[in-house]
């Protein structure tokens, strides 16, 4: 049986990625909390695991140049989307300064969470391999 | 796309609120500033954001369809600083070194109460920066200790 590091590690390694990127993006909104016309955006994060999952199965597109398109990315679902406003203010603003607030903390356990996952599969890879 | 990224969206934002901050205590500063004709007067200042778009980052990628809408975007930056059109405040003060021959001085079109609420505004949002910045830092510390007993 062939060792495949990334088989062994599982999907959590896409999804730490995934809450990397929820991150970025609400990191965004919150530092355009008072940019007039701005709008919140959001990972769909089931789409995105979805995705990692196909790309875990080989049914991912292999890139070989940089400017080679994702097919994954022209699908108009695409995972970042908008966010629906429960209040838009007046200058079309669609932050809402708290409600980012908590998901960018949500976020973060979540990461955290994800980590614990992902650093028991390296605790117990680095066991395996002492022979303990 | 990492967590270095953050660093950056949060900094634009801490430069960006300190620097509406900026513009509030200048106003502020000058709201007593009389001047005896309407050229001459400070207007309150405001400072216009926009959000960044990561395609203005990398112009290799400007071409390819889709790859604005695809960037979760890069920050915000300051577009500009607007003077203030409202009215100035006319007041009759005869003694006033700077009065003009009928006796008025101009005042600033400051609003000091919108300008505390401003100020409010601003420092919170330069708070709540500087705590996802903090987020992020501990989030990369963790991804430092992987793999560590």
């Amino acid at each position: 049986m062939a060792i495949s590091l990334d088989g062994a590690l599982g999907i959590h390694q896409p999804a730490l990625e995934a809450r990397i990127k929820r991150a970025e993006v609400l990191a965004n909104n919150l530092a355009n909390a008072d940019t007039p016309g701005f709008k919140a955006r959001d990972i769909d994060f089931g789409a995105m695991m979805q995705k990692a999952k196909q790309d875990m199965n080989g049914l991912g597109m292999e890139k070989t140049h940089d400017r080679h398109m994702d097919i994954s990315s022209m699908a108009p679902d695409s995972e970042l989307l908008y966010r629906v406003p429960h209040q838009p203010s007046v200058d079309g603003n669609t932050v809402d300064t708290q409600q980012e607030q908590s998901r960018f903390m949500r976020n973060a356990m979540e990461y955290q969470a994800s980590f614990q996952f992902l650093n028991g599969k390296v605790t117990g890879i680095k066991k395996a391999l002492s022979g303990q | 796309m990492s967590l270095g990224s953050i660093f950056d969206i949060a900094g634009s934002g801490m430069t960006a609120q300190s620097l509406r901050l900026n513009t509030t205590a200048s106003n502020i500063a000058n709201a007593e500033t009389a001047s005896s004709s309407t050229g001459e007067t400070y207007r309150a200042r405001k400072p216009v954001f926009a959000a960044i778009q990561q395609s203005m980052l990398n112009p290799s990628q400007q071409g390819l369809a889709f790859a604005s809408d695809e960037s979760p975007g890069a920050g915000v930056r300051v577009e500009g600083i607007v003077e203030s059109d409202a009215e100035l405040q006319m007041r009759y003060e005869p003694d006033h070194p700077a009065a003009n021959e009928d006796g008025y001085v101009f005042y600033p079109n400051v609003n000091v109460v919108e300008e505390m609420a401003d100020m409010m505004s601003s420092s919170r949002s330069f708070q709540m920066n500087v705590d996802i910045m903090n987020s992020a830092k501990s989030m990369m510390q963790r991804i430092l200790t992987l793999g560590q007993q």
